[in-house]
C-alpha cells in the first residue's frame, strides 16, 4: 500500500447549540496522511484550529474501534462514509484523494436534536429500550444456562440481531428519519429467544409507541437503512417485527402494553 | 393493544396501507382482466358483456363500495404518513446519498401516488362516474367501449394514459414488494420468489393498462 | 491507618457463603429510602444499577458517554470465563482461582479470587436468561473455547463480540429499572468530586457537559464503576474518553491507590502509524494459536517481508520458549517483541513491529483440506487457496479489520503487531466488601485493584466486573447500608456539597484562564511519551527517576501554558479532556512512584534490574508479596501502607514457559 499525503477542504457543520442556527463553515486540511483515520483527520484539524485561537469542531467519538456507536458523521451524502459496513471511525483516509473536498453534517433528525456541531442527542433510543428492550429477569432468577437448548441457528440469528451497535445511523439514513432498524433489532434478538418470549407482545406494542411519540418516522421500506449499518442489520428484522406487531394486534390479552 | 393504538401506530398504518394496497392489486387484476377483453377485436362484444356483468352484479357492486372505502384509506393514510415523514427531519441534508443507497421510487411513493390519483380523477370521471350516473338515473348503461374508443383518439388522452400506466407501474415495483415486508412475509425464503413476481406484475398489468388506449388510437382494434 | 481487608474467617471454600449468610440486611421499606450514587455504567456499573434499582434502592448513574450503552467494556473481544465445567474436562471454582491467581503472579488476595471464581457461573446463567446470545454447539448448548493459555475450555463466547453482548445485557436490565423508576439515568455527566460528609462519602459533584453546569447529587454511598486507567500513556486500546478523573478524586479524598503500576500490555495490537496516532486497536489473543511471529535475523534489513528467505527469519518466540512457543503468556509475548525491537530488528516503517505470519498456516490447512478433498495432484495455487478459505473462515474478522486500518492484505503480506497498552490491573484499594479506604466509597470493576494481582488472564475481565455487580456489590452494600437506616437525606445545600461545588468550580476556572499556547492533546502526548518510554513494558530505577522529575515539570508547565477554547457554560469536549488530563499528569508520578517501590519484576511490571539470566521476569516474595496502597498527603507526596498477602492455600513459584 503506498501512502501519500493530501490537501482537502472541508465544509463541516457548526452549530454553537440545540438553540441556535447552523451553518457551513469552510475549512483548509493540509498534509493528511492517507493512513490516518477519518477522526484523526478531524483531531489534526481541531489542533490546527486550536492553534490559531480558533474553536475546534465537537464531534463524538469514544472506542474508535467501531464497537461502541458513538461515532456519527454524515460524510458526503452518506451515513459514516462511503465504506461498507464500517462506522466513521474506521474510515480512513485513503478513501480520498489530494484536492478533494467533503461535507460533513451532524445525523439529521427532529428525535436527534443538534447538542453543537456534528454531536447530536440520542437518549430517545435509550427510552425505546426503556420501553420494553429488555427481558424481565432479576438477578439471581436465572436457572442454569444449559437448561434451555436453543437451536444453533436461532442463536446465530439472534447474535445477528444483537450486533446492533445503537449508533443511529439507521434513523440518519432513512429519508424519513424512521428507527425501525433499530427498534427490530432489538425486537428480533429477544423476540427469537425462549427467554425474550414471554413478553414479546408488549415489547413489540410498547416499543413501537415509544418510537412513535419520540418523532421518528415511519418506516416506508426503502433501504436506506440496510445500506447503511456499519454491523449489517438485515431489514429480515423489519419484517420480523412486523410480524410480531401483528400478533400482538389480533392477541386478546397483552393488557400490560400501554 | 387496543384497536385504536394499532390503527394510528406508525406500524399500524403502515399495515393499513399494505392490506389496502393488496386489495387494490387485486383489484386492477379484475380490471385489466375485464378490459383487456377489448383485444378479442370483436367490436367490443365480449368487453360488453364483461362490463355489463360488472355492472349489475349485486355482489360487484357491493364490492366496490369496499374498493372505493379502502381506496380512500389508501390515500388519506399514504398522504398522511407522506406528510408525517417529512416532518420528522426539519433541517434538510445539504448533500444526499441519492441512488447510492435505495432506489429513486422506494423514496417516492408519495410522488407517485399523487400523479396515479390525479390520472385517477381523469380516469373515473372520464368513464365509471358518467356511467353509474346514467344507471342511477334509470338511463341505463352507456356503451363504454365506444365512449373509450372516442376518447383514444386523441394523442393528448393517450399519453396522459400511458403516463399513469407508468407511474402505477413504478409505485407498484415497490409497493408491491413493500406490502408484503410490512406484513411480515418477506422471510429469506420466499423474498426472491416475491420480489419476482412482484416486479413480473409491476410490469405486465401496467403494459397491458397501455397497450389499451395505443391500440385504439392506433386501430390496431376497431 | 492500618489496612483492614476484612477478609472472612473460615476456609476459603467457607467464606464467602458465610458472609453471605451473616451480613446485615436492609427491610425493603428501607431500601426505598436510601441512595445509591453509581459513577460508569459499564459492566461493573450497569450491573451494580440494575441489581441495587431491583432490590429497590433508589440509585442514580452517572456516565459521560451519551448513553450507557457506550462503556468500552463493550470493546472486549474473547469472551468471560466461567467455572461450569460443561466440556467435562476437569475444571472446577478451584482451578479457575487456582490459574487466576498463578497467571495474576502472586500478587492477588486469595479470598477474592475465589469468590470470582465461585460466582463465575452465576454470571453465565444470569447474562443467559437476559438474552445474551452466546455460542452454541449444534445440540443447542452453550459452546466454550480455550483462552490465554489455560489448559481447559472454560471461555464463553459471542463471536469476537462478548463484551458488547454482556453489556447490552446489563445495559437493557438498567434500562428495565430506569423504566420502573428505581434507578435515574444521567448521560453526559461527569463526576468531578466526592462529597465527604463527617468521614464518609455523601455524595457526588457532577458536570453536565452538555451546559457545563455542575450539579451537587446526594447518596447513602458511592459506587465508582469507572474503569481502568490505560489512557494514561496516551496511545493504548481504551477508548478516548476512558479517564481516571473519578477515581483519582475519590484518592484525593482519601481512598487509597493499590498497586498502580501494574499496567498490562498486550501483544498482538496493530502498530502506531505516525504521529497523528490517537489510539491503538486490539486483534484477539487468539490470532497467536496460527500465527507464526518473526522478524529478519539481520538488523535493519529493509526487504519486504515476503522477499526475506525462511532461513533469514527469527521466529524468536519460538527459540526462546520452545515449549509454548507463540503462545506464550501477554506479558512474556510483548517483552520478546519490544526486545527484538530495541535490539533494532523491528520491521515496517516505524521499526517498531514485527510480523504476524499466516503464511505457513495456510500452507498447513491447505493441505490438510486436500486430502479431505481427495485432491491428489492438487497444484501450489489449490493448497494455497484453500487454505485461505479455512483462515477466513477462523479469522475472517480479525483479517478484515487489519485491512481496514492498514489497507494491506493479511492473506498475502505479513501482518505487523506491536504490544499495547491494553489494561490497568492497579486501582482503588478496596477490602473484601469492595470498600474504599473512604466508608460509604467503594469500587468495582477495572477501577479496583483487587482480583488480577500483577497480570490479567484473558477472558477475567468481563467475569471480574459482573461478578461484582451482580452478585458482590449487592450484599457488601446491604452490609453497610444497615447501619445507615437512620440517616436521612442530606439536603445538597449543606456546606460540605457547597464547598466541594466551589473547589471544582474554582478549578476549572483556574484551568480556562490558563490561556496558555499548547493544547490539551499535546501535553497529553507528552506525558504518555514519558510514561511509555520511562514507565511501560520494561522499567528501570534511573528511568523512573527521570520520569519523576519530568512528570513534575510537566505539571508545572501545564497549568501556565495549557490552552483550552471555548467557554465553561457549554458543551466544551477540550475542557473535559483538560480535566481529565491534569489528573493523569498526577497518576503517572504515582504510577512511576509505584513502580520504582517495587524492586521486583511481577506480571505486567518488569524491572530490568531484576530478571534471571535469560531475560525473564524475577519476582521478590520475601519483600513484595504485598499489596502497596498509596495514600495521598498533598502535591507530589505519597505515603505508602502495605496490605500483605498471605498464602493459605496457593503456594508461590516462579512461572516458567521454556
Amino acid at each position: 500500500m503506498e501512502h501519500y499525503t493530501m490537501n482537502l477542504t472541508l465544509k463541516v457543520w457548526k452549530q454553537k447549540n440545540a438553540k441556535e442556527r447552523g451553518r457551513f463553515e469552510t475549512y483548509q486540511v493540509k498534509n493528511v496522511s492517507s493512513e490516518m483515520s477519518f477522526l484523526e483527520m478531524f483531531d489534526v484539524l481541531n489542533e490546527q484550529l486550536i492553534a490559531e485561537g480558533k474553536e475546534p469542531i465537537a464531534f463524538d467519538h469514544d472506542c474508535r474501534e467501531g464497537i461502541c456507536g458513538m461515532c456519527s458523521m454524515y460524510i458526503n451524502g452518506r451515513a459514516h462514509g462511503p465504506w461498507h459496513h464500517t462506522t466513521t471511525c474506521q474510515l480512513h483516509m485513503r478513501e480520498y484523494k489530494d484536492g478533494d473536498t467533503i461535507v460533513v453534517e451532524p445525523w439529521r433528525a427532529s428525535a436527534f436534536p443538534v447538542i453543537k456541531d456534528l454531536v447530536v442527542d440520542r437518549q430517545s433510543f435509550d427510552r425505546i429500550i426503556q420501553a420494553g428492550g429488555y427481558v424481565s429477569v432479576n438477578t439471581g432468577n436465572a436457572v442454569d444456562a444449559n437448561a434451555l437448548p436453543i437451536e444453533k441457528h436461532m442463536a446465530d440469528e439472534a447474535f445477528a440481531s444483537a450486533a446492533c451497535i445503537g449508533c443511529g445511523a439507521c434513523v440518519a439514513a432513512c429519508p424519513n428519519a424512521s428507527a425501525m432498524l433499530f427498534v427490530s433489532a432489538k425486537v428480533s434478538h429477544l423476540a427469537m429467544l425462549p427467554q425474550g418470549s414471554p413478553e414479546r407482545k408488549e415489547r413489540v406494542t410498547n416499543m413501537i409507541n415509544q418510537m412513535d411519540k419520540e418523532g421518528f418516522g415511519s418506516c416506508t421500506n426503502i433501504g436506506a437503512c440496510e445500506a447503511e449499518c456499519p454491523k449489517g442489520i438485515s431489514l429480515e428484522n423489519i419484517a420480523r417485527l412486523n410480524r410480531e406487531y401483528i400478533g400482538a394486534m389480533f392477541d386478546g390479552g397483552s393488557q400490560n402494553a400501554k | 393493544m387496543s384497536w385504536k393504538n394499532a390503527f394510528n401506530s406508525s406500524v399500524g398504518k403502515k399495515i393499513q396501507m399494505a392490506l389496502t394496497g393488496l386489495f387494490l392489486v387485486l383489484f386492477l387484476v379484475v380490471h385489466c382482466y375485464v378490459n383487456a377483453m377489448i383485444f378479442w377485436n370483436d367490436g367490443g362484444e365480449k368487453f360488453t358483456e364483461a362490463a355489463h356483468f360488472m355492472g349489475t352484479n349485486v355482489v360487484i357492486r357491493i364490492t366496490e363500495i369496499g374498493l372505493f372505502a379502502f381506496l380512500i384509506l389508501h390515500i388519506v393514510q399514504g398522504l398522511k404518513l407522506w406528510a408525517q415523514n417529512r416532518s420528522r427531519r426539519n433541517t434538510r441534508y445539504a448533500v444526499s446519498a441519492g441512488n447510492a443507497t435505495s432506489k429513486w421510487y422506494s423514496r417516492s411513493m408519495g410522488i407517485l401516488g399523487t400523479l396515479i390519483l390525479l390520472f385517477l380523477v381523469l380516469h373515473i370521471s372520464a368513464f365509471w362516474a358518467p356511467n353509474r350516473a346514467s344507471q342511477t338515473m334509470g338511463n341505463g348503461e352507456l356503451d363504454l367501449y365506444t365512449m373509450m374508443k372516442e376518447a383514444f383518439q386523441s394523442l393528448f388522452v393517450v399519453v396522459i394514459y400511458v403516463l399513469g400506466c407508468i407511474s402505477l407501474a413504478w409505485h407498484l415495483v415497490h409497493g408491491f414488494y413493500s406490502a408484503f415486508q410490512t406484513l411480515g412475509l418477506t422471510m429469506n425464503k420466499y423474498k426472491s420468489i416475491i420480489n419476482m413476481v412482484g416486479v413480473a406484475f409491476s410490469i405486465i398489468i401496467p403494459l397491458i393498462f397501455a397497450l389499451m388506449p395505443i391500440a385504439f388510437y392506433l386501430h390496431w382494434i376497431e | 491507618m492500618a489496612l483492614n481487608s476484612k477478609i472472612p474467617a473460615g476456609s476459603l471454600e467457607e467464606k464467602w457463603e458465610k458472609y453471605k449468610s451473616t451480613c446485615k440486611l436492609v427491610n425493603p421499606a428501607n431500601k426505598r429510602q436510601l441512595e445509591v450514587i453509581i459513577i460508569g455504567t459499564g459492566l461493573a456499573g450497569a450491573s451494580a444499577a440494575a441489581s441495587l434499582g431491583e432490590l429497590g434502592y433508589k440509585v442514580k448513574t452517572f456516565c459521560f458517554q451519551d448513553s450507557p450503552r457506550r462503556a468500552h467494556s463493550i470493546a472486549a473481544q474473547g469472551g468471560i470465563n466461567a467455572a461450569k465445567n460443561y466440556q467435562n474436562d476437569g475444571d472446577s471454582t478451584y482451578r479457575l482461582f487456582y490459574d487466576t491467581v498463578k497467571g495474576g503472579d502472586y500478587r492477588a488476595r486469595e479470598a477474592n479470587v475465589y469468590r470470582l471464581a465461585s460466582v463465575s457461573a452465576n454470571i453465565i446463567d444470569q447474562c443467559v436468561a437476559q438474552g445474551v446470545p452466546f455460542a452454541r454447539e449444534y445440540g443447542g448448548l452453550l459452546s466454550n473455547r480455550s483462552f490465554g493459555g489455560t489448559q481447559v475450555q472454560r471461555t464463553f463466547y459471542a463471536a469476537g463480540q462478548t463484551g458488547q453482548q454482556l453489556l447490552i445485557g446489563a445495559y437493557q436490565a438498567l434500562e428495565r429499572q430506569v423504566a420502573l423508576g428505581n434507578v435515574t439515568q444521567y448521560s453526559r455527566h461527569e463526576m468531578l468530586d466526592v462529597v465527604m460528609i463527617d468521614g464518609k462519602a455523601r455524595g457526588v459533584i457532577v458536570r453536565n457537559l452538555v451546559t457545563g453546569e455542575l450539579e451537587r447529587h446526594f447518596g447513602h454511598a458511592v459506587l465508582l464503576c469507572s474503569g481502568g486507567y490505560g489512557n494514561v500513556f496516551y496511545l493504548s486500546t481504551n477508548a478516548m474518553g476512558s479517564n481516571v478523573t473519578a477515581a483519582w478524586k475519590a484518592h484525593k479524598k482519601g481512598a487509597y491507590f493499590g498497586n498502580p503500576c501494574y499496567t498490562q500490555i498486550h501483544p498482538t495490537c496493530i502498530p502506531v502509524s505516525g504521529d497523528h496516532q490517537s489510539k491503538l486497536t486490539l486483534m484477539s489473543e487468539s490470532l497467536r494459536n496460527d500465527g507464526r511471529i518473526w522478524v529478519p535475523k539481520a538488523k535493519g534489513d529493509n526487504r519486504k517481508p515476503n522477499d526475506i528467505p525462511e532461513e533469514e527469519r527469527d521466529y524468536y518466540l519460538e527459540r526462546r520458549y520452545p515449549a509454548f512457543g507463540n503462545l506464550v503468556p501477554r506479558d512474556v509475548a510483548s517483552r520478546a517483541a519490544k526486545e527484538r525491537c530495541d535490539a533494532g530488528y523491528g520491521v515496517g516503517a516505524s521499526k517498531q513491529a514485527v510480523y504476524l505470519d499466516y503464511a505457513s498456516a495456510i500452507q498447513r490447512y491447505g493441505k490438510i483440506e486436500v486430502n479431505k478433498q481427495g485432491l491428489s495432484n492438487a497444484d501450489a495455487d489449490t493448497i494455497t487457496k484453500l487454505g485461505k478459505e479455512v483462515v477466513k473462515e477462523k479469522y475472517g474478522n480479525l483479517f478484515e479489520m487489519y485491512e481496514k486500518i492498514t489497507g494491506e492484505n493479511p492473506y498475502e503480506v505479513p501482518m505487523r503487531i506491536y504490544p499495547a497498552v491494553h489494561y490497568t490491573m492497579g486501582g482503588l484499594w478496596v477490602d473484601y466488601e469492595l470498600q474504599t479506604t473512604v466508608p460509604g466509597l467503594y469500587a468495582l470493576g477495572e477501577a479496583n485493584f483487587s482480583d488480577h494481582g500483577a497480570n490479567r488472564l484473558g477472558a477475567s475481565a468481563l467475569m471480574q466486573g459482573l461478578a461484582d455487580g451482580y452478585f458482590v456489590i449487592p450484599y457488601t452494600l446491604g452490609n453497610y447500608l444497615a447501619d445507615d437506616i437512620r440517616t436521612k437525606s442530606i439536603p445538597t445545600d449543606h456546606p460540605a456539597f457547597v464547598e466541594a461545588e466551589k473547589a471544582v468550580s474554582d478549578r476549572i476556572n483556574q484551568l480556562m484562564n490558563i490561556k496558555g499556547t499548547e493544547s490539551v492533546e499535546s501535553f497529553h502526548k507528552r506525558l504518555g511519551k514519558i510514561m511509555w518510554d520511562k514507565c511501560g513494558m520494561a522499567r528501570n530505577e534511573k528511568g523512573l527517576k527521570e520520569a519523576i522529575a519530568e512528570i513534575q515539570a510537566l505539571r508545572k508547565e501545564f497549568w501556565s501554558n495549557v490552552r483550552i477554547p471555548g467557554d465553561v457554560n457549554e458543551y466544551n469536549p477540550e475542557l473535559d479532556k483538560a480535566n481529565r488530563v491534569a489528573d493523569f499528569i498526577e497518576l503517572g508520578e504515582l504510577m512511576c512512584i509505584d513502580a520504582l517501590n517495587r524492586n521486583e519484576s511481577c506480571g505486567g511490571h518488569f524491572r530490568e534490574e531484576f530478571q534471571t539470566e535469560d531475560g525473564e521476569a524475577l519476582r521478590q516474595d520475601d519483600k513484595y508479596m504485598y499489596v502497596a496502597a498509596w495514600e495521598y498527603k498533598g502535591e507530589s507526596n505519597f505515603e505508602l501502607h502495605k496490605e500483605d498477602l498471605n498464602y493459605e492455600v496457593v503456594h508461590p513459584s516462579a512461572r516458567s514457559y521454556k
